[in-house]
């Protein structure tokens, strides 16, 4: 019940982009068409997750025993981008398919703040295992991609329609998701926040 | 290009918030009030100062095919820096920023900037070039927390304008997306009214 | 200009050098602010405590309480004035605020009142959630001198049936002070009980 409390609250009432404001960049970057927002969104869920695994473990057994909390920025940022290029060589020789779906996404995910964020914020958090630390990541990324498909539905819709010239572009872009995120603002008393 | 241009071009010319739209995350994410915008941006510039300073310097030391993990290993050290001192000087706007401060690492601005400019320009060129971006993104990040906090609280840095509750969306995650939305279709507007 | 050239010896060479240096001066920056920012927690810490119990100089004594079904411990400062217990400062939190955290200083008199509540930590949205400080609103005053003990200030939002009034649109806020305040009333009557047990 804990976890689907928890699910619940991740994906909709503290939206990662909607309401925590990580991983603007591909919102906005890789949002044109919703095919290639969902394969974006499926590479954050298993890169995100992977991460959050990985950093949480070097966390638990390596940084804290150690007394090294104070490397924790650099730590993790250089395992996410080792991470990246490991699942993408890893995917290259086992998985050519998978790989051609998701391979362009990959280095992207680099500098997506939302991975590095998530991976310290679940290190902040008090009294959380490492099972509970991938079940909020997990959910969270599905946030992530909830909202990058939701709001590539709305870019297609407005390719149709005709923009004030200085709007078009990330203006507007912005004010969708700001309309967007007052919509999520909805669900706020649905669940106890995590 | 001159100095002075080097300087000055991330101010307004190549401001990286509101014009590369770069840095998105802590724009939209610590601008609820000015003084916030004001510590992120001046946290940012220090770490863009400083590795911009030392990627320059080291740009003929570091083999060209680990030059990004390099460039990172230096960026992650300056954030955690200002981080440490952030907490250890400036409690209350450490606590404020939270987590945006070691997201600075990711932030497009600082590895863009040594990528593209301190890796190939002299040392006081490079210095430079990230005091005038860091310099303009905190100048777009405050102007942000300025509308914001106005709208929202009726206050500027703290002190109250106008009393009452103010227009609560402005503070909220919506009234990010919107505001930054009509401030970048006004640069545009102004940008093109110019030409 | 020319790229320097890259093989494994100076690829391996130069990223342990740079790790090497950076970790070192991290590590100094660390060891000199490290004291400050304990200090600083510390010091937070003592001015919540004489905050919250007004009337009290002294030194207090710290026990750690950990409730069943947390996740976290809550730190009862007991206050003793001339033998005598004066009450107490209850370092208490919440994880149910709307960013998930926050930590307050509840004061209670001997009898179990409170006397005053005091914010340490929180990152709660400015404009809303963050009225629950002291120098944003008024809402942490309908707390003061209430007796959570004693069941005849119900301690929950109205909403869910209690006596509080809830910031206006921070329900998720208020409903954290409430939990946290009422995390420390459970035990500061576990830890005075206890006391007396013993004597």
């Amino acid at each position: 019940m804990e976890y689907v409390l928890m699910i619940i609250g991740c994906i909709f009432v503290n939206n990662i982009v909607l309401a925590q404001f990580l991983g603007i960049c591909p919102f906005l970057g890789v949002s044109n068409k919703i095919n290639t927002s969902f394969g974006m969104g499926v590479a954050v869920i298993f890169v995100m997750t992977l991460a959050t695994l990985v950093t949480s473990l070097i966390q638990n057994y390596v940084l804290i025993p150690m007394d090294l909390t104070f490397l924790k920025t650099i730590t993790f940022i250089l395992v996410i981008a080792a991470l990246v290029q490991m699942v993408e060589i890893v995917l290259k020789k086992t998985s050519p398919s998978l790989y051609q779906a998701l391979g362009i996404f990959l280095p992207l995910i680099t500098t997506n703040c939302a991975v590095l964020g998530v991976a310290i914020a679940v290190t902040e958090k008090a009294g959380f295992t490492i099972l509970d630390s991938v079940v909020y990541t997990a959910a969270t990324a599905i946030g992530f991609t909830l909202a990058i498909v939701i709001f590539a539905g709305l870019r297609e819709q407005m390719d149709l329609v005709k923009i004030p010239k200085g709007m078009q572009g990330v203006p507007i872009s912005l004010i969708t998701a700001g309309i967007l995120a007052m919509a999520f603002m909805g669900f706020s008393n649905l669940v106890p926040s995590f | 290009m001159s100095k002075v241009r080097i300087l000055t071009k991330g101010l307004l010319k190549e401001n990286p918030t509101l014009v590369l739209i770069l840095g998105m995350c802590p724009s939209l994410a610590v601008t609820t009030s000015a003084m916030n915008g004001l510590g992120m941006g001046l946290a940012t510039t220090f770490v863009l100062l400083m590795s911009n300073l030392l990627i320059s310097s080291l740009k003929n030391f570091i083999p060209d095919s680990v030059r990004i993990p390099a460039f990172i290993v230096i960026i992650a050290t300056f954030v955690s820096i200002v981080d440490l001192l952030m907490q250890s000087y400036l409690p209350a706007l450490s606590d404020s920023l939270g987590l945006f401060i070691k997201l600075i690492v990711v932030n497009c601005i600082v590895l863009g900037r040594a990528e593209a400019f301190a890796s190939k320009n002299s040392v006081f060129d490079s210095m430079l070039d990230g005091l005038g971006m860091g310099l303009g993104f905190t100048l777009s990040l405050t102007l942000i927390g300025i509308i914001r906090e106005l709208l929202g609280s009726g206050a500027i840095f703290g002190h109250t304008l106008i009393s009452g509750d103010g227009i609560l969306i402005f503070v909220l995650a919506p009234g990010a997306f919107i505001v930054l939305g009509f401030l970048i279709a006004l640069v545009r507007y102004l940008q093109r009214k110019k030409n | 200009m020319a790229k320097k050239e890259s093989n494994l010896r100076n690829m391996i060479f130069s990223l342990t050098l740079i790790v090497l240096v950076a970790s070192a001066a991290l590590a100094g920056v660390y060891v000199i602010t490290k004291p400050s920012i304990d200090g600083q927690q510390v010091a937070k810490t003592q001015e919540a405590i004489k905050a919250v119990l007004p009337g009290f100089s002294g030194k207090t004594e710290r026990v750690a309480i950990k409730l069943p079904n947390d996740a976290d411990s809550v730190f009862v400062n007991l206050a003793y004035q001339d033998g005598e217990l004066f009450g107490g400062a209850v370092q208490t939190y919440t994880d149910k605020a709307f960013k998930s955290y926050f930590s307050l200083m509840v004061g209670f008199d001997a009898a179990g009142n409170i006397l005053e509540t005091e914010v340490i930590k929180m990152e709660e949205t400015p404009g809303l959630g963050d009225k629950i400080d002291k120098s944003k609103s008024n809402f942490s005053e309908q707390f003061v001198k209430m007796c959570p003990a004693n069941n005849e200030f119900n301690l929950k939002v109205k909403k869910d049936g209690g006596t509080v009034d809830a910031i206006t649109a921070a329900t998720i806020s208020s409903r954290a002070y409430c939990d946290a305040v009422n995390r420390a009333a459970e035990a500061f009557d576990i830890v005075t009980k206890k006391g007396a047990n013993n004597e």
